[in-house]
């Protein structure tokens, strides 16, 4: 089954702070774009060290969202990177489209 | 306790200083993207603990250590799982909590620094006077007013510019004197028996040669504090 991302772990620490759910929405909305373009640009220009430094940025707001197994993947992903490989490519751009996805719907 | 978080991302530092504001007794002073403006700022501002990120863009948290002379208590947050024996290389660096950090594990964290930090981070401005009924003292610490029972302190020892509060549960370290604290303090429950003790007379478990036993604590008594002491004691 596919993972799919979602706020638990935002709406535990916000309890009923409902000022700090917006903020965070806000940030994630602005900062994960960014950072997906960061990333698409670095893997069109091959350039993999700082692929592998926008993934380790990344892989964070994966577990923020809840996706675990996105988090593996992201893991192994950046480590591969620094061995000038790209085999995760794929399935990590897929994760990236799934929350992009995502964050427009919160 | 003050703090500062510094983080380059933005939903991090959100996160860190979410869980900041539901600590009690912990105040974000300020938060930064980037090692160097916090460095600055350190120039100029004592902080007790810093949350750092350690995967930073062009100067690392663990860079950002290595300028600090003087460094407070540092907490790294990390991505990494695999992150604790480095960390455990500085002194400086009491915790290192791995994102997304839960709030339990954020609970513990500031449960062990505030073992290891209570006694330097105390900053007693002033001793306030006693609450209408005149059973207890407030004592200010990090801009909070701590009440303490009268009947609940055992021994006040002199240390240099502090004294130590010893109580039946716990210490306070406060910035002050004997002499500023004795005027405070009830005399019918109180008594000086030493240049560095303040004792509570009623919390006396025995008294041999030259010392009172109160609690585990064994106190000296001077030689002219001890005719106060026996005139006091209902002697059989």
């Amino acid at each position: 089954m596919i993972e799919q991302p979602n706020l638990n772990y935002v709406d535990e620490l916000a309890g009923d702070d409902v000022q700090f759910r917006g903020q965070f929405i806000e940030v994630i909305k602005n900062e994960f774009p960014l950072e997906k373009k960061e990333y698409i640009d670095h893997v069109i220009n091959a350039r993999f060290k700082e692929t592998a430094e926008i993934v380790h940025k990344l892989k964070h707001k994966f577990n923020i969202l809840g996706m675990g197994n996105s988090y593996k993947l992201a893991v192994a992903y950046e480590i591969e990177l620094l061995e000038g490989k790209q085999t995760n490519e794929a399935e990590f751009k897929n994760v990236l489209e799934r929350i992009e996805a995502y964050i427009k719907t919160i | 306790m003050n703090c500062i978080i510094i983080d380059d991302e933005a939903s991090a530092r959100i996160i860190v200083k979410q869980l900041c504001l539901k600590t009690p007794n912990l105040e974000v002073v300020e938060e930064f993207d980037n090692a160097i403006s916090a460095i600055k700022f350190l120039n100029h501002q004592k902080i007790d603990v810093i949350f750092l990120d350690i995967h930073m863009p062009n100067f690392s948290g663990m860079d950002f250590i290595q300028t600090l002379k003087d460094p407070p208590k540092i907490v790294m947050t990390t991505s990494d799982t695999n992150f604790g024996i480095a960390a455990y290389e500085y002194e400086c660096i009491v915790d290192y909590l791995v994102k997304p950090i839960s709030p339990e594990r954020f609970k513990k964290c500031i449960t062990k620094i505030s073992s290891i930090i209570p006694q330097s981070s105390i900053n007693i401005n002033e001793l306030k006077p006693d609450s209408t009924e005149g059973e207890d003292l407030f004592i200010n610490i990090d801009r909070r007013l701590i009440k303490l029972k009268f009947n609940e302190i055992l021994v006040i020892e002199a240390k240099g510019d502090y004294i130590i509060i010893k109580g039946e549960k716990k210490e306070y370290k406060v910035h002050t004197t004997l002499k500023k604290i004795m005027a405070k303090l009830p005399e019918k429950l109180f008594l000086q028996i030493h240049r560095s003790y303040i004792i509570n007379f009623t919390k006396i478990i025995d008294i041999e040669d030259n010392s009172v036993l109160i609690a585990k604590n064994v106190i000296p008594i001077s030689r002219s504090n001890r005719p106060e002491l026996m005139r006091r004691l209902n002697l059989l």
